[in-house]
C-alpha cells in the first residue's frame, strides 16, 4: 500500500447510531493528531436498511475511499454479510450481540454486559475502537465531557465508566491488530468538517447574509450549517415553499445588496432555472450550491455522481456569463465558495458551486483556514453624486455596470426580466436588445481573465495524464502515487473551476502527457465533451463511474488498462 | 404630505379605459398620502398588465417572473426592513402560477402589502380563464364554459388568518389609496385584492358589472371578527362587499425570527465572528 492506514467501516441499519460512533472516533483521531478522510454510505430511509461510514485513518493525509476494510463494525448481521469479504489480511470485525462472525476474524463485543442501557452502547462502541487503534484514554473521555456537558455530570460520569469498562474489556482480549504509527502531526490546531460545512464556512467568511433553500439531499446540510450560526452571524436563512421561491428569494435579497447563497441538488436546481436566467437578465448576483446525487429525476437519491455538469453548464435559458466551481477537497470548498461570491458581484450574474454527495458528507481533518489571506469584498455600491441621472444598466466598455442597492440614497433601482434600457424600463426596441445582450456578454471576459487553472500535480509529459474535476481529485491523486511506485510515470491534472475554460492554460500538459484518460463520475463523460468543445481536445480513454459510490484508486488502476 | 406629481407620468401599455390606470392613481395618492417618497419603497411585480404598473411611476421596482412577485419582495424586506416594499400581480400571475407563494406568504407574514389586480380573466395572453374567472364563463380556452371552482382569495386569507384582508375597487380610487395606505401601516403581510375590469376581454365583470353590486362596508362590520371574515369573503354575487374585510395581529416574520437583526445589506463578514464559528468544528 502506498499509505500505510487502517480503515474502520462501521455498517448498520439507519437509526442504529452508527454516524454518531462514526463521528466521534473521527474526531478522537483527528484530536490525536491523524488524518482522515470519511465515506459514508446512505439510503433514502429514515429508519432500517443498509448504512455505512467508513473512516480512513492515517499518519499521513489521506484523500480518498478506500476499498480494503482492516476494522469493520457490525451493529447488524447485514454488516457481516456485505463486507467481510472486504476485509484485508490483518482485518478484524467487532460484532454487536448475537451476531454471527460468517467466518471472519473477529470480536464479539459483550455490549450487555459493559452498558447499563441500551443508551450507552455509542460511548461503549467508541471505547472499544479506541482501545483496538490505540488512543489515548483522555481523548475520547475529554469528547464525552463536552458533548454531555449540559446533560451535567451524572451522565458524563456514566458515560466515562462505560468507556473506560469498554476499553479496558478490548485490552482483556489483546487482539492481534497493528497500531498506527505516531501522527507528525500531533498537537497541531486542526478541525474537522465536512465538504458542506466547508462550503457553509466560505460563505460566512464572504459575508453570507441570506439563504433560502428547500431541504434537498445531499445539499441539506449547507443551510443548516447556516442556521445553526446564523444568529451568532447576522443573516436569515429560510426554508422556502419550493425551488422557485427559494432563487426568487434569494434574488430579492440580493437586489436589496445582501450576499444570498441558494443550496440545491440536482432536480431543486431543475426547478431554479428560470429564476437562473433571471439572475442572468436582471444582472444579480446570486450563489448556487448544486450538491449532486445520481438522477435523472429522483435517481439515487443519497447518492453519489458527477451527472450534473451539464444541466449546471446550459441551465436558463437565453444566453448569459455564468462561472463554475468544483472543489476537490475541503479547503477547496472553502476557498471557491469564498471566491464564488466575489465572482457573482463582480460580473453581476449567477455564480455556481458543484459538489456532490462524496465530498458533501466527506469529513476530514483541514488545518482552520485563514481568514486574514482572503480578499477584501467586492460590495455594490450605495450612493451616487447625481442620483437622478442613475442607470441600472448603463452600458459600459466592461460589460458591468454601476451596482446600487435600493433605499440608501434617493437614487431609483430599475430592474427588469424583460429587455430593457440603460434605465432599467421595458423596451422592445432591436438595437437596445442588441446592446444589452452584447453589454451582458462581455462580462464573460472578466470571467475568463480570472479563471482559477487546473492543478497539475506531477511531470509534465507523464506516461499517464489524469485528468479530473471535483470530488474526483483524491482518488485521482492516489491512483497516479500507485502508479508512479508500480514505475509508470503518472501525473493528475485537477479542474477546480470547469467553466469557462481557458485552454491555454492546459493545452500543453495535455499535449505532451503521453496518454489522457479523463476520469469522472458518469456516464456519459460529461467534463471529457466539454474538453472537446472548449479546445477540439479528444482523450484517450475515459474512465467513468455511475453506480453511485465514489471513486476509489483501485477503481481507476482497474479501467485504466 | 407628498404631491402626487413627485411619483412622474409616464407612457403606458394598458388598453384605453383600463382598470390599472385608477389602481396607478390610487397607489400614487397613497404614497404621497404616507409621504414615502420614491426612493424608499420598493415595487416587486411578476408577469402580466398588473405586473407593469411599477415601470409607470417613479420607485425602485424588480420587475421579475411570472407568478413570482412575492418571493424577491419577502427576500427584499428580510434583509432591509426600512424598504416599504410592495407586490403588484394580476390573478393569473398571483392565485394561478404563483399560488403556493401567495400561501406561503399569507404563512410567513413579512410586513408588506400585495396588491392583487383581479379581473378575473388573462388578458396578457388574450383571454384565457384565471382562477378567479367564474365557473360556466366560455373563453376560447374554455369553449365548455370553465368547469374549475373559484378560487376566493379573501376567503383563502382570512382562513389562513392574514393581518389584514381586503377587497379594493379601480371604480373608487379614495377609497383603494386609503386601503393601500391602511395595508401599509400594518404589520406583517397585507392583501388587497381590487376587482379591475378588463375592457378588453371580460365582457361580464364589467365595470357597469361591477358598480351595480359593490358596496362599501360600514363602521357596524368589525373585521376582528373571524366568522363575520369568513362570511364577507364569500359574498360574491348580487352584492360584492369592499373595505377591510378581516385584520388580525400576528407577530410579523421579523419580530417572530431571531436571526432578523435589521439591515442586512452592503454589510461585509466580521472575521473574528467568523473564526469562533470555525473553531466549534476544534
Amino acid at each position: 500500500m502506498a499509505i500505510e492506514c487502517i480503515n474502520i467501516l462501521i455498517g448498520g441499519e439507519a437509526g442504529q447510531g452508527l454516524a454518531t460512533v462514526g463521528q466521534l472516533l473521527s474526531k478522537c483521531l483527528v484530536r490525536s493528531g491523524y488524518h482522515i478522510s470519511v465515506t459514508q454510505d446512505y439510503m433514502s430511509r429514515v429508519r432500517g436498511g443498509h448504512n455505512t461510514f467508513a473512516i480512513r485513518c492515517s499518519a499521513q493525509p489521506v484523500s480518498a475511499p478506500l476499498d480494503r476494510v482492516d476494522v469493520l463494525v457490525a451493529l447488524n448481521q447485514e454488516t457481516v454479510t456485505l463486507h467481510k469479504d472486504q476485509l484485508g489480511e490483518r482485518g478484524i470485525a467487532l460484532l454487536g450481540e448475537s451476531i454471527d462472525d460468517e467466518g471472519a476474524r473477529a470480536l464479539a463485543v459483550p455490549y450487555k454486559q459493559l452498558i447499563p442501557k441500551r443508551l450507552f452502547e455509542n460511548t461503549s462502541a467508541l471505547g472499544v475502537l479506541c482501545a483496538l487503534l490505540g488512543i489515548d484514554r483522555e481523548v475520547p473521555a475529554e469528547l464525552m465531557r463536552q458533548t454531555f456537558k449540559k446533560k451535567g455530570e451524572d451522565i458524563i460520569n456514566q458515560n466515562l465508566e462505560v468507556l473506560d469498562k469498554s476499553m479496558q474489556w478490548l485490552r482483556d482480549q489483546s487482539p492481534d491488530f497493528p497500531a498506527l504509527p505516531a501522527p507528525p502531526d500531533a498537537g497541531r490546531e486542526k478541525i474537522m468538517i465536512n465538504g458542506n460545512e466547508a462550503i457553509a464556512l466560505g460563505a460566512m467568511a464572504a459575508g453570507v447574509r441570506f439563504c433560502s433553500f428547500y431541504p434537498m439531499t445531499p445539499s441539506t446540510s449547507v443551510a443548516l450549517t447556516l442556521i445553526a450560526n446564523a444568529e451568532t452571524l447576522g443573516m436569515v436563512a429560510e426554508q422556502a415553499e419550493d425551488e422557485i421561491a427559494a432563487v426568487n428569494m434569494g434574488l430579492g435579497a440580493s437586489f436589496a445588496g445582501a450576499r444570498a447563497i441558494v443550496p440545491t441538488s440536482g432536480g431543486g436546481l431543475a426547478l431554479m432555472c428560470e429564476g437562473i436566467s433571471l439572475a442572468g437578465i436582471t444582472e444579480t448576483p446570486l450563489v448556487f450550491v448544486l450538491a449532486m446525487r445520481p438522477g435523472p429525476a429522483t435517481g439515487l437519491p443519497t447518492r453519489t455522481e458527477q451527472g450534473d455538469l451539464d444541466l449546471v453548464l446550459y441551465a436558463g435559458h437565453g444566453e448569459f456569463p455564468r462561472a463554475i466551481f468544483a472543489p476537490g477537497d475541503l479547503e477547496q470548498c472553502f476557498r471557491l465558495t469564498h471566491r464564488a461570491f466575489d465572482q457573482a458581484e463582480k460580473v453581476q450574474g449567477p455564480v455556481f458551486v458543484l459538489t456532490d454527495q462524496y465530498l458533501a458528507d466527506n469529513y476530514r481533518d483541514v488545518v482552520p483556514f485563514d481568514l486574514d489571506s482572503l480578499p477584501e469584498p467586492v460590495m455594490p455600491g450605495e450612493s451616487t453624486d447625481d442620483p437622478a441621472s442613475y442607470e441600472r444598466y448603463a452600458v459600459t466598455e466592461s460589460g458591468v455596470s454601476p451596482r446600487l442597492v435600493p433605499g440608501t440614497g434617493e437614487h431609483l433601482v430599475v430592474v427588469d426580466s424583460d429587455e430593457h434600457y440603460p434605465n432599467g424600463h421595458i423596451t422592445e426596441d432591436h438595437g437596445v436588445r442588441i446592446e444589452m445582450q452584447d453589454k451582458r456578454m462581455r462580462k464573460e471576459q472578466i470571467l475568463k481573465n480570472d479563471v482559477v487553472p487546473p492543478l497539475l500535480v506531477g511531470e509534465e509529459g507523464a506516461d499517464v495524464l489524469l485528468v479530473c474535476w471535483g470530488s474526483t481529485q483524491g482518488p485521482a491523486l492516489e491512483a497516479a502515487q500507485l502508479l508512479n511506485e508500480q514505475g509508470t510515470s503518472a501525473a493528475v491534472l485537477h479542474f477546480s473551476q470547469v467553466w469557462p475554460l481557458v485552454p491555454e492554460q492546459y493545452a500543453e500538459t495535455l499535449d505532451a502527457a503521453k496518454k489522457v484518460v479523463v476520469v469522472e463520475g458518469n456516464a456519459t463523460g460529461q467534463f471529457a465533451t466539454l474538453l472537446k468543445i472548449a479546445g477540439c481536445f479528444e482523450p484517450d480513454g475515459r474512465v467513468l463511474r455511475y453506480d453511485g459510490l465514489p471513486f476509489t484508486a483501485q477503481y481507476i488502476l482497474e479501467r485504466l488498462g | 404630505m407628498g404631491r402626487i406629481e413627485d411619483y412622474g407620468e409616464f407612457e403606458t401599455a394598458w388598453c384605453p379605459g383600463c382598470g390599472n390606470f385608477r389602481i396607478l392613481d390610487a397607489v400614487k395618492k397613497a404614497l404621497a398620502d404616507m409621504d414615502l417618497p420614491p426612493h424608499k419603497v420598493a415595487y416587486f411585480s411578476g408577469i402580466g398588465q398588473a405586473a407593469k404598473l411599477p415601470h409607470y411611476f417613479k420607485c425602485n421596482m424588480f420587475n421579475g417572473l411570472h407568478g413570482r412577485g412575492l418571493p424577491p419582495a419577502q427576500g427584499a424586506k428580510l434583509v432591509n426592513p426600512e424598504l416599504a416594499v410592495f407586490c403588484h400581480s394580476g390573478d393569473g400571475c398571483n392565485y394561478g402560477e404563483g399560488g403556493n407563494h401567495f400561501l406561503a406568504a399569507l404563512r410567513r407574514n413579512v410586513d408588506m402589502v400585495l396588491v392583487a389586480h383581479d379581473n378575473q380573466i388573462y388578458g396578457l395572453t388574450k383571454g384565457q380563464a384565471s382562477p378567479t374567472t367564474e365557473e360556466g364563463h366560455v373563453t376560447k380556452a374554455q369553449p365548455w364554459g370553465v368547469k374549475s371552482s373559484m378560487f376566493k382569495p379573501l376567503a383563502v386569507a382570512v382562513a389562513l388568518r392574514a393581518n389584514f384582508v381586503a377587497r379594493g375597487f379601480a371604480g373608487n380610487v379614495d377609497q383603494l389609496a386609503d386601503l393601500i395606505r391602511q395595508a401599509h401601516e400594518t404589520p406583517g403581510f397585507a392583501l388587497v385584492d381590487v376587482l379591475q375590469p378588463c375592457v378588453t376581454f371580460n365582457k361580464v365583470n364589467t365595470f357597469a358589472w361591477y358598480k351595480e353590486r359593490v358596496y362599501e362596508l360600514d363602521d357596524s362590520y368589525d373585521p376582528t371578527d373571524f366568522d363575520a371574515a369568513m362570511k364577507k369573503a364569500e359574498e360574491f354575487g348580487d352584492r360584492i362587499p369592499t373595505g377591510v374585510i378581516y385584520r388580525n395581529d400576528r407577530p410579523n416574520f421579523c419580530e417572530a425570527l431571531v436571526t432578523c437583526g435589521g439591515e442586512l445589506f452592503n454589510k461585509p463578514a466580521d472575521r473574528g465572528l467568523v473564526r469562533s464559528v470555525m473553531m466549534q468544528y476544534a
